[in-house]
């Protein structure tokens, strides 16, 4: 403290300081208590509000319990999103290497830039150009048709497929940046020590570049695993009849049933056990958050 | 086990820019050779050539008299040792060591016997379970080495691997690698731009100067016997004076510049442009002048270095003389200011050429 006072002076000081509180306090924390708090009041008209009824109670919570279709959606979201996180990294892996390890210097900001430009588009309108892309008359199905890899159209938006390839492209950028910066960290005499001793290809990325990336790859999968389990916009438009996200659940108890209090339960059972599930994950794989900090 | 290196008339190019150019080589088997020059000079392209990471833009690379053309880094009985060493720093020491031999699908159990025995080769016992970030920079070392040993190379392969090492440590670890060498009898390419090394531990030294080879021989012929003016100056200290070549006279020679005429050996080549060479442990100053190869001096300056005490000189053009009298006491050191002669002898004098260039081929 003393110290940011001496490098920033007062006032810079207290500013960062107000800042940093307003985002934790205002943007964070305090969102999250009010949804908190919800979760456990029962769902009641206006009048009741503060009555007799209004006691805290786990309902919110056993109503998800006992219904076995709304924990059938929850698994499958979790399952899916763990498909799309491992699609994302067998995409991102060997892009990510080609661009630390082969690319000259020179042409990785236009490669960088071509990679980014999507982003400049925003999350619904991708998702709608695959919703296009994907449909039974459309370009993909087209393409394929005349070049004779297919014969019929294929029904892409059933099950869960166009939720995955939308969910991956949308997120496998955040699975791109920390591989590149991983891989890009190794020092490549490491690589060519490895090569001169006899290794083939794969034994050096089994034994060298992938234990080097681990915590890239980890943080790379706890985001994406994250963002596509908890993504709305990609499942409600690309999602068929048969495939529901959870998200989809929980709009629909604040939206449609405007039933605030069950919503924030589901919404917590959510975060909960993503978080879980993620730290049990990372367990297995012997990844430490102290690692994926760096 | 180990083989001869063969570089028949090499060359390396980079955009234009020629790394090496046009290098010859015959390194025998079972040799410490060590390439020396200051860096830019080619030498780890040279390395990198051999190792396989380079391709030669012409040439041909022969490694026990085979052609290594189409044979990749992984395919070449070579191990090369990194400048900062490479090692695996998420694998514990014995893993590193055995790493090579992983790869040749021997068996956890065998791996780790081999490289407990590396270890002991290394003088590096009990170190199999540590971690590479756990070792000293000398202890690296050595892993380093038992590491390139346990694949059994025909050919080692080292770029300046004690440059990261203090003096000390350095000189101890020349030692070492020359016993290794011996112990092992593989051929060693040894890559440096520290002359003592090459000097010290090698049979032969080629030197390197911007992609060429200047010359390679033993040590002591390399330090006695200058093939050009380059080599003289790069490796140890001379006094160089310029003028020209006045007159032949059999293997010696007379060189006229602006402090006089001297008496000297000629060197190899055409002797175009020659300069005057001598090393200032072979200059004596004395108070009496000679008939020949004297030039008269004032003392200024007087640096102790230890072993020896470096004298500087100034005749009447300017021109710095350093002397170096040995510190034993057989020699009364002169004091600041007082006039002297500089006198050498004609057969420590060389009359050599520029250093050879790219323009001077053939």
């Amino acid at each position: 403290m003393s110290d940011l006072l001496r490098r920033y002076g007062l006032p810079l000081t207290t500013l960062i300081c107000i800042l940093v509180v307003f985002w934790l306090l205002v943007l964070v924390i305090l969102p999250n208590l009010y949804l908190f708090e919800n979760s456990f009041r029962p769902y009641l008209p206006v009048v009741e509000m503060g009555g007799p009824k209004d006691v805290y109670t786990l309902k919110n919570y056993m109503t998800f319990v006992r219904s076995p279709i709304h924990i059938t959606v929850f698994v499958s979201t979790i399952l899916y999103s763990c498909v799309v996180t491992v699609i994302c990294f067998l995409i991102a892996y060997p892009l990510a290497y080609y661009l630390a390890k082969k690319v000259s210097v020179r042409s990785l900001p236009t490669l960088f830039l071509i990679l980014t430009i999507p982003l400049w588009v925003s999350e619904i309108m991708r998702s709608f150009a695959w919703f296009i892309i994907l449909s039974l008359r459309g370009p993909l199905n087209f393409l394929l048709i005349n070049l004779d890899i297919i014969e019929r159209p294929i029904r892409w938006m059933t099950g869960f497929r166009s939720v995955i390839i939308g969910l991956v492209y949308t997120y496998v950028l955040f699975m791109l940046f920390p591989v590149y910066n991983a891989i890009q960290s190794l020092d490549t005499n490491q690589i060519e020590a490895a090569e001169d001793l006899g290794a083939p290809w794969w034994r050096i990325h089994w034994r060298v570049v992938l234990p080097h990336a681990k915590p890239g790859i980890a943080s790379g999968s706890v985001m994406v695993f994250m963002l596509s389990a908890g993504s709305i916009l990609v499942p409600t438009l690309l999602a068929s009849t048969n495939s529901r996200w959870f998200t989809e659940i929980i709009q629909q108890w604040m939206f449609e049933s405007l039933d605030w209090n069950t919503g924030s339960a589901y919404a917590f059972l959510l975060l909960i056990l993503c978080t879980v599930f993620v730290t049990v994950v990372m367990k297995i794989f012997r990844v430490k958050l102290s690692d994926i900090a760096k | 086990m180990s083989a001869s290196v063969e570089l028949q008339d090499v060359c390396a190019d980079f955009g234009g820019f020629r790394a090496v150019d046009h290098v010859s080589v015959d390194i025998q088997a079972g040799e410490f050779f060590s390439f020396l020059g200051p860096s830019g000079c080619g030498k780890t392209t040279i390395l990198r050539m051999v190792s396989g990471f380079i391709s030669p833009t012409k040439g041909v690379v022969r490694i026990g008299g085979r052609d290594m053309r189409d044979q990749r880094p992984n395919q070449r009985p070579t191990a090369l040792i990194f400048q900062n060493l490479a090692l695996f720093p998420l694998m514990p020491v014995w893993e590193n060591i055995a790493f090579g031999l992983e790869v040749r699908g021997i068996d956890r159990k065998a791996r780790r016997k081999r490289a407990e025995e590396l270890l002991a080769l290394v003088d590096l016992p009990n170190a199999a379970d540590k971690s590479v970030g756990q070792l000293s920079g000398g202890q690296r070392q050595r892993v380093a080495i038992a590491r390139a040993l346990a694949v059994e190379p025909s050919v080692m392969l080292l770029d300046e691997p004690l440059s990261a090492l203090d003096l000390k440590l350095r000189q101890h670890m020349r030692t070492e690698l020359r016993t290794i060498q011996k112990r092992t009898q593989v051929t060693f390419i040894y890559i440096t731009h520290d002359q003592g090394e090459a000097l010290a531990m090698s049979d032969r030294v080629a030197v390197m100067s911007h992609g060429r080879l200047q010359q390679a021989a033993p040590p002591r012929a390399i330090y006695e016997n200058p093939a050009n003016g380059f080599v003289a100056s790069f490796v140890g200290e001379n006094n160089i004076f310029s003028g020209r070549l006045a007159e032949r006279n059999g293997t010696h020679g007379t060189f006229v510049s602006d402090d006089g005429a001297f008496h000297g050996r000629l060197g190899p080549g055409d002797l175009s442009d020659p300069k005057l060479y001598v090393r200032p442990e072979h200059v004596r100053l004395t108070k009496a002048a000679t008939d020949h190869n004297s030039l008269p001096v004032q003392v200024t300056d007087i640096a102790f270095e230890g072993n020896f005490i470096s004298i500087h000189t100034q005749d009447k053009a300017g021109r710095i003389i350093v002397s170096e009298a040995r510190n034993d006491g057989s020699s009364a050191v002169p004091a600041r200011g007082e006039q002297m002669f500089a006198i050498f002898d004609r057969d420590r004098a060389m009359i050599l050429s520029d250093e050879a260039r790219a323009d001077q081929a053939a």
